[in-house]
């Protein structure tokens, strides 16, 4: 198979080529005989050890181009092919199930792909039951003994080649234009992406894209321009907008919803995130949605899989945004007392939401809001308050120190909160949870629990969003000083987007599940996990 | 003895039942506004209808009922005894002890610590304005433990001679801090100043379901005597009875669900209440 992979190889290039340029959704018999060469690439890996792994590199290149043969030259070829495939046990069965075995046998039933699969498990049961004498098999055991060996993400590896090279030949799979690096990094954070808004990732597809849904386009343009921002405005669209693409969503003949549905998503996934990194919120939600749409059971008729999808996505943004904002704004109007001056943050929908809910209820209260470039979220946020007839002070940052002593009580939205009780939130929470403990002002962050991830981070570097650096250039009465700081090669610009605060600096956090201190967070990222 | 007035109860429905309880809980509250009645009131009430929906029968369920009382009676007469058990541990040969007031839990400790043979002197507080601090000298004296009555205002004076603070505590909030009789919190910021440790021991239903942010966030209800919030009308002319201390402060808790830090009071919390 590596043979004739590697003679078709010239012809395949110009093919997957041609059908790059018309911006085609690779037919099916060109995914299978990818995901074949790719099989019988690992297969080989397993039998030959590393003195063949080079000679190993080279095939996995050309393999990438794919034929348009004939169904029937396949089909005999697919028989011999998975026979050989049960026998080397270690990676293979893990990484092809259960992805490619559907696809893999268009002309075979499902019966005789049931009981195919079935002879693989039996066939891995059994060797797996051998002592592991066998190479192949050195294999498993490491990976049975370490399952919980954790990989750093891809999107904190930027400057390491190899994971650069992958991330490519993964978009190039999907069929997702890759966006370029804006290369002007500051060396400190050389492993974060930095994209400039002037080159969306739209600009490189064709218009109408088959292969992403438009609505799926529309989001990731107004993801990457600013338009929709906020974490859980982020996700709500990002939910709408998956209801709409399983609206539209047809299930290919022998394709089982369940599974094809979740791999339409991926590249989906792939092109949202390069667009703009996922936040946490967005993470969850989209887990979630793959759990629901791979529990969907086989008996169900499409229209009946898509109106339950389309009920669970309507559900959990009911659940997890709408009542829970309710909850929290209970539980936060209870901590302001009349007389209270309350300092915000930034513009997060929740914390407006809890001061909108507590006016309401008259409790007489002022607010001061704080601000800091280059968003000037604060502003919106003053906009909706005094548009409610809520009494308001607006400062920049840097008047922080001057304010807080008449200050009472500090409330802050978070994008995150994380397993050892850090909260991440917009650049500059910690630096008013910091002020704020040294004048003992009390610190309340607001939450809901769907934010809760279980990353763990101690400081902003690791994990963080660049944003593009030309947003700090300030036009003054015409002249803008920064306009070719290109130009000063010892000159270079950084716009953060996200910083962590200890938990020492937080008092409480309000969440849908009541007031808990910042230490419990894991408590209840085990109770959720629980009750999944 | 508080709890023992709660079990005789006649009502109809379940409903009615724990109407009838409640409304004795609140009774009890008006009488003694303390921290400790209403957090037990609560556990109480909650501990015996957690099995109201699974029996039919009503007067089988009553019987239930009143069975988990006895046994929610039982736990807390013996949880001072395993409180004591924990913490006397902590108290070494020859220690100098600086309380608080007057509090049973704490005498109790004393009272295991001197039963295994443990020398050590104590210095307590006068707690203005009921001077408490001399009973709880009366009773340590009986035990012919050493005892010392010092001035609310000598804490920071005495603190350099002691070797570990041990007070009692009306309640214990969400976030892990403690609120008890007022002096507390001075006595555990000095001991945070000096780097003395500072113990708290609880019985567990004193956990309440409070989350004070400060001084100022403790309902007026526990701050006062009952009678006074009855009775007077300016409340900033009164001088509270209790303070809170946050969780900062204390180093760690001894409760009868064990030797507790104050991060991980909220986890027990959860697990009681959730």
């Amino acid at each position: 198979m590596a043979d004739c992979g590697e003679a078709d190889g010239p012809v395949k290039k110009d093919d997957i080529v041609r059908a790059k340029n018309e911006g085609k959704e690779l037919t099916k018999e060109e995914k299978q005989r990818l995901r074949k060469e790719k099989k019988h690439q690992k297969k080989q890996k397993d039998e030959k050890r590393p003195s063949e792994r080079v000679k190993e590199k080279k095939p996995v290149a050309p393999s990438q181009p794919v034929a348009t043969q004939p169904p029937t030259q396949k089909a005999p070829t697919v028989l011999p092919a998975s026979a050989p495939i049960p026998v080397p046990v270690s990676g293979a069965p893990s990484y092809s199930s259960p992805a490619p075995s559907p696809a893999d046998k268009p002309a075979k039933s499902r019966a005789e792909q049931k009981a195919e699969r079935r002879a693989r498990q039996e066939a891995d049961r059994a060797s797996k039951q051998q002592s592991c004498s066998s190479s192949s098999k050195t294999k498993a055991p490491p990976s049975e003994l370490n399952p919980v060996v954790k990989r750093l993400p891809e999107h904190v590896q930027v400057d390491d080649p190899a994971v650069v090279k992958r991330l490519t030949k993964k978009f190039e799979r999907q069929q997702i234009p890759l966006r370029s690096d804006y290369d002007y990094k500051v060396s400190l954070f050389s492993h974060l992406h930095q994209y400039s808004r002037k080159a969306p990732l739209t600009q490189q597809l064709s218009i109408p894209s088959t292969v992403i849904h438009p609505s799926i386009v529309r989001l990731g343009l107004q993801y990457s321009q600013g338009i929709v921002v906020g974490s859980n405005a982020r996700s709500v669209a990002l939910l709408h907008a998956f209801k709409q693409v399983i609206r539209d969503y047809t299930t290919p003949p022998n394709e089982e919803l369940a599974r094809d549905l979740v791999n339409k998503l991926k590249p989906y996934i792939s092109f949202l995130n390069q667009c703009r990194p996922l936040s946490a919120s967005m993470g969850n939600a989209i887990k979630y949605i793959k759990k629901e749409i791979s529990n969907i059971p086989s008996q169900f008729k499409e229209e009946e899989a898509k109106t339950k999808l389309q009920t669970c996505i309507d559900r959990y943004i009911n659940e997890n945004v709408v009542l829970a904002a309710k909850a929290i704004s209970k539980y936060a109007i209870e901590k302001i007392s009349d007389g209270d001056v309350i300092l915000v943050y930034g513009c997060s929908s929740l914390v407006n939401h809890i001061l909108c809910e507590a006016y309401d209820k008259n409790r007489k209260f002022r607010v001061i809001v704080v601000d800091s470039r280059p968003r000037l979220e604060g502003r919106e946020a003053l906009r909706r308050l005094v548009q409610r007839g809520i009494s308001c002070t607006y400062v920049l940052i840097s008047a922080l120190s001057y304010i807080l002593p008449e200050v009472s009580k500090v409330f802050l939205g978070a994008h995150a909160l994380l397993a050892n009780g850090y909260v991440m939130s917009r650049v500059g929470t910690s630096q008013i949870a910091l002020v704020a403990r040294t004048f003992n002002v009390p610190v309340l962050v607001c939450c809901e629990t769907y934010k809760f991830c279980e990353r763990v981070q101690t400081d902003s570097f690791v994990s963080n969003e660049l944003d593009d650096p030309d947003d700090l250039m300030v036009t003054r009465k015409g002249k803008t000083q920064l306009e070719n700081w290109h130009d000063v090669s010892s000159l270079r610009l950084l716009n953060l987007v996200y910083d962590v605060t200890p938990p020492d600096f937080v008092d409480l956090v309000i969440t849908d599940l009541g007031m808990i201190p910042c230490t419990s967070v894991p408590v209840v990222l085990r109770i959720k996990n629980l009750e999944q | 003895m508080l709890l023992c007035s709660l079990l005789p109860c006649s009502g109809e429905t379940i409903l009615g039942l724990r109407e009838s309880l409640k409304w004795a809980t609140d009774c009890l509250t008006e009488v003694d506004s303390s921290v400790a009645v209403s957090s037990g009131g609560e556990l109480f009430l909650r501990f015996i209808s957690l099995t109201s929906l699974e029996h039919q029968d009503l007067s089988r369920c009553k019987k239930v009922m009143e069975e988990r009382g006895e046994l929610f009676l039982e736990k807390i007469s013996l949880s001072r005894t395993k409180v004591a058990k924990l913490c006397h541990t902590f108290i070494k040969d020859g220690a100098k002890i600086l309380t608080h007031s007057s509090s049973r839990v704490v005498l109790r400790v004393l009272e295991k610590a001197a039963a295994e043979k443990k020398r050590f002197t104590v210095y307590v507080t006068e707690s203005q304005p009921d001077t408490a601090g001399k009973q709880m000298a009366d009773a340590l004296r009986r035990l012919n433990v050493p005892v010392t009555v010092v001035l609310d205002a000598a804490v920071g004076y005495v603190l350099e001679k002691v070797d570990l603070v041990i007070v009692g505590a009306e309640g214990v909030v969400e976030s892990g801090g403690i609120i008890n009789k007022i002096g507390t919190y001075q006595m555990a910021v000095c001991s945070k100043a000096h780097n003395k440790p500072f113990y708290v021991v609880a019985e567990s239903f004193k956990f309440v379901r409070l989350y004070p942010l400060n001084q100022q966030d403790v309902p007026d209800r526990f701050k006062y005597k009952a009678d006074t919030l009855r009775t007077v009308s300016d409340l900033s002319d009164e001088h509270p009875m209790i303070d809170y201390t946050p969780p900062s402060l204390i180093t760690l808790l001894f409760t009868d669900l064990g030797v507790l830090t104050p991060s991980a009071v909220s986890d027990e919390l959860i697990k009681l209440y959730l």
